[in-house]
């Protein structure tokens, strides 16, 4: 029998409105789920069950119609996005206890839409990492192999959706952060354009990069989910006010003729064998489905980590200051004067590698440095753009691997933070470029999934969703389900 | 060896805006402490600035005001440093693309015109306030964070404390003309910094300066400029070297004392803000807002010359503040003459203003009431004497000028029927007086006006009353 959790939105939503199920149900049960995997997945740092149960019972008294595709559908959120009265932490020693007083704007969204909030959930400390071991509290595990990194920094919004204790959450991706979790535990997750989401109420990383979206267990939800958050915020300066289409309405399986550019650059040196296979079948597929898939260049894109680093770290340096220990959030027991607030509550409240970080972009922000680095970074993120554009002149999707290789073990890479960069060189420059790039499950190597990138033009990702639904009809990659210890995903 | 003073100073001046410059909160403060703000102002995590356009568009005001050319492609930056009055341990500012630049406003001292050039105009967010209490605590006031503010920075061009004087008076005046800001630096929405430094005659570079701070009046700019010239001067004199430093100034002593030492130039890390985009000011924008200036100082200056016929200093004088200047203009409509409005206004006025430490707007003084005043003395109904006494009573207690003469008996006594017998009774009792005037002794006449005028409890009009007198005194 197929449980509730292995369902689809559509399905569930049906099963919603004509009261097969109740939104009290649906909810009971997913905090069932979640009760059941989480010893092994270790995907959510506050469960929000009492308002959850609160606001299914709301609704189930007022009744789910059918324009309502998501309501009463429950949704995991990544905690460095602000939610009122719930507990939201970056995954930070500096926010362990913080209480906000407002909604991101994505959280009203999620509340307009009447999916429920069952809890918020785990990632790299301020989204700083790839693996979700830089989290202060706990490290999540991918929901194929509780051996391996679940990726990162989204890493318990995408183990959680995998593992079935949620059908959908939201991310944020400011190197990758959504994608290359999506990738390693075999789900769809979407960056969208920059610009589509407001980021009113993302805790932010690195301003100009920064991007929330969604991660489903397949390509509907997905655009389902992101008709709901996108659209113009006047909160966010940098919000686009243009008209959201429905992300649904291509969803056809037709490709016919659509070209596609597989960058030789994503294919060389430092990719998995198995990776790069799986990602050639995929070609494959497009070909059989009617594309036209190409081999293109993107000349710049090996410069895409350093001019990240510098950019996405110098920014860091100066959103994360506000972390003083004055206002909010931890203060050092130990000061006798100002000085003293500022650098203890800095020190003991802030974890490694988000040190390293604002170490990196308090020099690279420097007299004396700035124009060789931070200047110099922005001139070559013009060039990736560049890159972009060329290519997009002539093709209307770009595809290549998600990450060089699937999910490593737990602790492998934790001390090494070069080879831990390197590994989001395939996801990096989309952000740098503002474009939308998703990740679908494109294969197995060893047992563990392949992400196959999907990139986009700016505001393109109807056009990606189209493509990826028409992969995903053609492959049966989204319809594996990872053993979860704790209970077997039927 | 003799000195050459050069003076640059920075000026900044509070937006009168509704709203703060990123932030919905309102921009007015003296309210309760932390009363004007919210998450954004608190710098809330996940919060967002987002800019308020009037901002900008005053920004654009003052700057065109000031002579500026606009920066059609124009930024923010994030200038960093941790403090608690500034809560997201930056400040949005403008560093490398002002809204303007390459500005000039034109001083006068002792009756020499020099134009002073205007490096730059940009646009920023105000800090809050730290409060130190007692017990060693210190608060922290955020009703202020994020108000907007112009710094107007000049170029290093002045070469005297009177130009500075001049040229700070001049920027007031201008940013008040263009309704921009209130400019009170007593209150603070104007604020100066001076940079100050000596250099031996026919020298080229610039000497070690120093930075003032705590100026905050105009008249503290020039005494604490004029402090720090000698004491620069003291100090190179006696083979000494000026530290680059910033001194506060003593508003007890007059003296300017050791704020800092400067080492090196803080690094403040600028770099573009990236949660506001960059922002394209069109032609037609900058057209827009070109035409939406009022007229200002320098015109209404040449118009008072030119149409009105005042002199350079009236003109000048009068146009120091808006208030002063639209009051005058005002006092026309009511019908007075333009030189009697204008003696009134700087005389009379302005020496009641100073005294009482008041301003125009506050006393009961209207253009309608000493427009009507002015009229009572071209028509010979009051004396310019008895105007006085009229003139204190409307500025103190207001009312129609013409009712205040009438209720208090103050019309001028001109008709010789009534004033014959009084002269003639003063006459009777002031023989040697006469003998005198007859001996050619002038000043015996001015004697018995006197006597005449006390009689009348100064009401005879003059004029009338010397000729009676005249004739009178012929036929004795």
């Amino acid at each position: 029998m197929t449980k509730l959790y292995d369902l689809d939105l559509v399905t569930l939503h049906e099963k919603l409105t004509t009261k097969e199920i109740s939104a009290t149900e649906l909810t009971k049960a997913t905090f069932d789920r979640i009760k059941e995997t989480e010893a092994n997945i270790d995907a959510f740092l506050t469960l929000n069950e009492e308002k959850a149960m609160q606001k299914a019972a709301e609704l189930d008294q007022a009744g789910i119609t059918s324009d309502q595709p998501l309501a009463g559908i429950p949704i995991g959120i990544k905690d460095n996005i602000v939610t009122k009265d719930l507990r939201t932490t970056a995954a930070s020693k500096i926010l362990a206890n913080f209480e906000p007083i407002y909604d991101a704007t994505v959280m009203n969204k999620v509340y307009q839409a009447g999916l429920i909030p069952v809890g918020k959930l785990n990632m790299d400390e301020f989204a700083m990492g790839g693996s979700t071991e830089n989290s202060y509290f706990k490290t999540t595990k991918n929901a194929w192999d509780q051996t391996k990194v679940p990726g990162g920094s989204s890493g318990g919004s995408a183990a959680a959706v995998a593992a079935g204790q949620i059908p959908v959450s939201l991310g944020s991706d400011t190197g990758g952060s959504i994608r290359q979790p999506a990738g390693f535990n075999g789900i769809v997750g979407m960056k969208p354009t920059y610009g589509r989401v407001s980021r009113f109420g993302l805790i932010a990383f690195a301003s100009s990069l920064d991007q929330i979206g969604t991660l489903t267990r397949n390509v509907k939800d997905n655009a389902l989910a992101l008709n709901a958050i996108s659209g113009y915020d006047k909160k966010d300066g940098t919000s686009a006010n243009l008209a959201v289409p429905d992300f649904t309405a291509g969803l056809t399986g037709a490709i016919k003729g659509m070209r596609i550019g597989v960058p030789k650059e994503f294919m060389g040196e430092g990719i998995q064998k198995e990776v790069r296979e799986a990602v050639e079948k995929a070609v494959i597929t497009f070909k059989e489905l009617g594309a036209i898939v190409e081999e293109i260049s993107l000349p710049h894109s090996k410069y895409g980590v350093a001019v990240y680093y510098i950019i996405a770290s110098s920014e860091a340096s100066s959103n994360l200051q506000r972390f003083d220990g004055i206002r909010y959030g931890y203060r050092s027991e130990n000061v006798k004067n100002l000085e003293d607030v500022y650098v203890n509550s800095r020190t003991e409240g802030f974890g490694m590698e988000v040190k390293r970080r604002i170490m990196l972009g308090t020099f690279s922000l420097s007299a004396g440095y700035y124009d060789a680095y931070f200047k110099k970074a922005g001139q070559v993120r013009s060039l990736i753009k560049q890159d972009f554009d060329r290519a997009f002149e002539k093709y209307d999707l770009i595809i290549g691997p998600t990450s060089p290789t699937v999910a490593y073990g737990l602790g492998e890479n934790i001390n090494d933070p070069i080879t831990m960069y390197m590994s989001d060189i395939l996801t990096i420059p989309v952000n740098l470029a503002g474009v939308p790039g998703m990740s679908i499950p494109c294969g197995f190597a060893a047992g563990l999934p392949v992400g196959l990138q999907i990139i986009g033009k700016h505001f393109d990702e109807a056009t990606m969703y189209k493509a990826a639904y028409a992969f995903e009809q053609a492959t049966d990659f989204h319809q594996q389900k990872p053993t979860i210890l704790g209970g077997i995903a039927e | 060896m003799n000195f050459e003073t050069v003076i640059g100073l920075e000026v900044h001046v509070e937006l009168n805006t509704n709203s703060k410059i990123f932030s919905p909160t309102p921009a007015h403060f003296g309210a309760e402490p932390n009363s004007n703000t919210n998450i954004i102002d608190w710098s809330y995590p996940g919060v967002l600035p987002v800019m308020n356009e009037r901002a900008l568009e005053f920004g654009m005001k003052a700057a065109l005001a000031l002579n500026c050319q606009i920066s059609q492609l124009t930024h923010f930056d994030r200038k960093n440093y941790f403090y608690p009055d500034n809560p997201k341990a930056y400040q949005i500012s403008q560093f490398d693309e002002p809204i303007g630049h390459d500005g000039w406003i034109e001083i006068e001292v002792e009756g020499k015109k020099k134009k002073i050039r205007i490096e730059r105009v940009h646009l920023e967010e105000d800090a809050g306030k730290n409060i130190h209490g007692s017990a060693g605590y210190s608060y922290v006031d955020l009703n202020r964070q994020g108000t907007p503010l112009i710094e107007i920075v000049s170029e290093a061009d002045m070469r005297s404390p009177e130009e500075a004087y001049a040229y700070l008076e001049a920027v007031r005046s201008v940013i008040q003309f263009t309704g921009v800001s209130d400019v009170k630096m007593e209150e603070g929405s104007m604020r100066c910094d001076a940079n100050i430094s000596l250099r031996p005659y026919g020298q080229e570079a610039f000497g070690t300066k120093t930075e003032l701070k705590n100026l905050n009046s105009l008249s503290f700019v020039k005494k604490g400029l004029a402090f720090e010239e000698k004491r620069q001067a003291r100090v190179l004199l006696s083979g000494g070297v000026i530290d680059q430093e910033t001194r506060r100034y003593d508003e007890a002593t007059a003296e300017t004392l050791l704020m800092r030492v400067k080492e090196g130039s803080s690094d403040y890390r600028y770099f573009p803000e990236p949660d506001i985009p960059k922002f394209e000011i069109s032609n037609k924008w900058i057209e827009k807002i070109r035409a939406s200036l009022p007229e200002l100082p320098q015109e209404r200056r040449q118009r008072y010359r030119d149409q009105l016929g005042l002199p350079e200093y009236d003109a000048m004088v009068l146009t120091l503040t808006k208030e002063m200047s639209d009051f005058f203009e005002a006092t026309l409509e009511n019908g007075a003459d333009a030189k009697q409005a204008s003696n009134w206004l700087m005389g009379e006025v302005s020496g009641y203003l100073n005294s009482e430490k008041m301003e125009l707007g506050a006393t009961k003084l209207t253009p309608n009431n000493l427009a009507g005043m002015i009229q009572l003395i071209a028509d010979g109904t009051i004396s310019s004497k008895i105007a006085k006494k009229v003139f204190k009573e409307l500025i103190e207690n207001g009312g129609d000028a013409k009712e205040v003469v009438e209720a208090k008996g103050l019309v001028q006594l001109s008709d010789p029927a009534q004033l014959l017998p009084l002269i003639n009774e003063v006459l009777d009792q002031n023989q040697q007086s006469i003998d005198d005037f007859k001996n050619g002794k002038d000043r015996a006449v001015g004697f018995l006006v006197g006597q005449i005028m006390k009689a009348t409890k100064g009401k005879a009009n003059p004029g009338v009353l010397n000729q009676l007198l005249k004739v009178e005194l012929e036929k004795r």
